[in-house]
C-alpha cells in the first residue's frame, strides 16, 4: 500500500459490509510488514492497493515472502493504477486477481468469497 | 454421592486431534504461525477451545496483563503502541490483543488498531492480534481472554489488551487484566461526570491523553480530586498521569505506574486474589454456557415455551421451572 488510501478504504468498507473482518493497516506498508501482519492475524487473504507504479516490486516481494513463511495458501489480490500489460506478470508472481479502477464492488466481494472458500476447503480450517 | 474416577472426571484425558496437539506444541514453542492459527480456532471453533486451553492455561501465569480502555478516540491504540515500544526498550517481549467492534448489520468489521502500531510490525518481539467483538457486550471479544492467555503461555512478558471504545459499563477488561489503564481525553465535558460510576471506578491507573489540548489541566484536576476523595488507607490509589501518546510523552511515567501497581498487588497478596476472582468469573461463565447447551440439548422444543410466554399464557419463571423439570435438572 502506498500513499493513496481512498481506494483501499472504499474496498475495506465494502468488504466489511459484506461480512468480512478487514484488518486495515494504513499507508506505506513494506512487504515484510504486510506478510508479518497476515501471519499474526491468520488472514485468509491479503489485498494490496498500489498507485505508485511500484506494483511489480510490492506484489513480487510480498508473494515471495508469503511462500517463504508458509503463507502460500493465503489469497493475494490487489488493485490500483496498474498497466493492463502488467497483469499477466503479476499473476505469474502469484497474485490471484488484479482489479483495475472501475472494478465493481460486487465483483470484488464475489471473487474473495469464492477464493477464500476454496483455500479453506483445501486447508480444512480458516 | 460417588466421586468420579480419574477416567470419568475428564472426558478428554488426551488431546484427541493429533494435528491440534502439534499446533499447540508448536505455538508454545514460539511458532507465530501456529499461534495465529490457534487464535483463529479460539475465536471460531468451540470444540477446539477446551483442548487448547487445557494446555495453555497452566502456562499462562507469567505475563503481566495490562488492560487499556477508554472512550472512542481517546488514543488507546497510540498509547498501546508507545507502551509496547517502551517495554521493548526494556528488553521485554509483548503481546497485543486489539479489539474493535463488529458491524451489527453485516457481522463484518473494520479493524484499524494496527494503523497506530506500524513500527511494531517488523519486530518479532511483538505479536499483535486484532479481534472483532462479534456482538459480545463488555468491550472485549469472547475469545480475547483466551487469546491473551495464549500470548502469555508463549512467553510474552507483558500482554496489552485494548478494548473497543467504551462507555460506562463495558468493563469486562477488569476481570482479564492485572492492571487496568483508563484513558481519558479533554473535551468529553460532562461525560466524565456521568462516567464516575462504572468505568472510572475500575481504573488502576489513569492516563489523561492528548494532554497538550485545551481542557486537559481541568480534566486532570477533576480526576485527581475524584481519586483523592475515594482514597482509602492501605488501598491502591490510582495515579493520574498526563500523556501525549502521538509524541511519546509520559509513556515512561505511565509504565512506571503500571509497575508500581504490579508491585503493590504482589506485596499485598492482591495479585493472587484478583486472579482467583477472575478465575471464578471465568468458571461461572463456562458453566453457564455448558448448562445452557446441556438444557438446550435435552429440551429441543425450547421455542414452544417462548411462544407460550410471548402470548402471556404464563410467565418466564414458570417456563424455566418447566424446562428444568423436563431436562431433569431441577432440585
Amino acid at each position: 500500500m502506498d500513499g493513496h488510501d481512498r481506494g483501499a478504504k472504499v474496498v475495506a468498507r465494502l468488504l466489511r459490509d459484506a461480512g468480512f473482518e478487514v484488518i486495515y493497516t494504513g499507508l506505506y506498508q513494506t512487504p515484510e510488514a504486510i506478510v508479518a501482519t497476515a501471519l499474526q492475524e491468520d488472514a485468509d487473504a491479503i489485498g494490496i492497493s498500489v498507485l505508485s507504479a511500484a506494483h511489480r516490486h510490492l506484489f513480487g516481494e510480498t508473494a515471495r515472502l508469503m511462500r517463504e513463511q508458509g503463507l502460500g495458501d493465503v489469497v493475494l489480490f490487489g488493485g490500483g493504477i496498474i498497466p493492463p500489460s502488467d497483469i499477466r506478470l503479476l499473476e505469474q508472481m502469484g497474485v490471484e486477481r488484479v482489479f483495475l479502477p472501475g472494478a465493481s464492488g460486487p465483483d470484488i466481494v464475489a471473487f474473495l468469497e469464492e477464493a477464500v472458500a476454496r483455500t479453506r476447503r483445501s486447508d480444512g480450517q480458516a | 454421592m460417588t466421586y468420579p474416577t480419574p477416567e470419568t472426571r475428564d472426558p478428554r484425558p488426551e488431546t484427541r486431534d493429533p494435528r491440534l496437539f502439534d499446533l499447540i506444541q508448536q505455538a508454545l514453542a514460539g511458532d507465530a504461525r501456529a499461534a495465529a492459527r490457534l487464535m483463529t480456532l479460539l475465536e471460531s471453533d468451540p470444540a477446539a477451545v477446551p483442548e487448547i486451553m487445557r494446555q495453555v492455561y497452566p502456562r499462562a501465569g507469567g505475563a503481566h496483563v495490562i488492560g487499556v480502555t477508554g472512550p472512542p478516540g481517546a488514543g488507546k491504540s497510540s498509547l498501546v503502541d508507545t507502551l509496547a515500544a517502551s517495554l521493548r526498550v526494556q528488553g521485554r517481549t509483548v503481546g497485543i490483543v486489539a479489539v474493535d467492534p463488529s458491524s451489527p448489520f453485516s457481522g463484518g468489521a473494520l479493524l484499524g488498531d494496527r494503523i497506530r502500531m506500524q513500527e511494531r510490525f517488523a519486530d518479532s518481539g511483538v505479536f499483535i492480534r486484532s479481534m472483532a467483538s462479534r456482538g459480545q457486550p463488555g468491550g472485549l471479544a469472547k475469545a480475547s481472554q483466551n487469546v491473551a492467555a495464549l500470548l502469555a503461555a508463549m512467553g510474552k512478558d507483558a500482554v496489552l489488551i485494548e478494548t473497543v471504545g467504551v462507555g460506562q459499563e463495558e468493563i469486562d477488561v477488569v476481570r482479564v487484566a492485572d492492571t487496568t489503564i483508563v484513558v481519558l481525553v479533554p473535551g468529553l465535558g460532562d461525560a466524565v461526570q456521568t462516567m464516575k460510576a462504572g468505568l472510572l471506578e475500575v481504573a488502576d491507573v489513569f492516563a489523561i491523553n492528548k494532554a497538550d489540548r485545551e481542557g486537559a489541566e481541568r480534566l486532570f484536576k477533576d480526576v485527581h480530586l475524584m481519586v483523592h476523595m475515594g482514597a482509602v488507607e492501605g488501598q491502591w490509589s490510582p495515579p493520574v498521569l498526563k500523556t501525549v501518546a502521538t509524541e511519546d510523552q509520559g509513556t515512561g511515567e505511565l509504565l512506571a505506574a503500571v509497575e508500581d501497581h504490579r508491585r503493590f498487588l504482589r506485596e499485598t497478596g492482591q495479585y493472587a486474589e484478583r486472579r482467583r476472582r477472575a478465575a471464578e468469573t471465568e468458571i461461572q461463565g463456562i458453566l453457564r454456557e455448558r448448562l445452557l447447551a446441556s438444557v438446550t440439548h435435552r429440551v429441543p422444543a425450547l421455542g414452544r415455551y417462548a411462544d407460550e410466554v410471548g402470548q402471556r399464557q404464563y410467565d418466564p419463571y414458570t417456563a424455566v421451572d418447566r424446562i428444568l423439570r423436563e431436562a431433569q435438572l431441577d432440585g
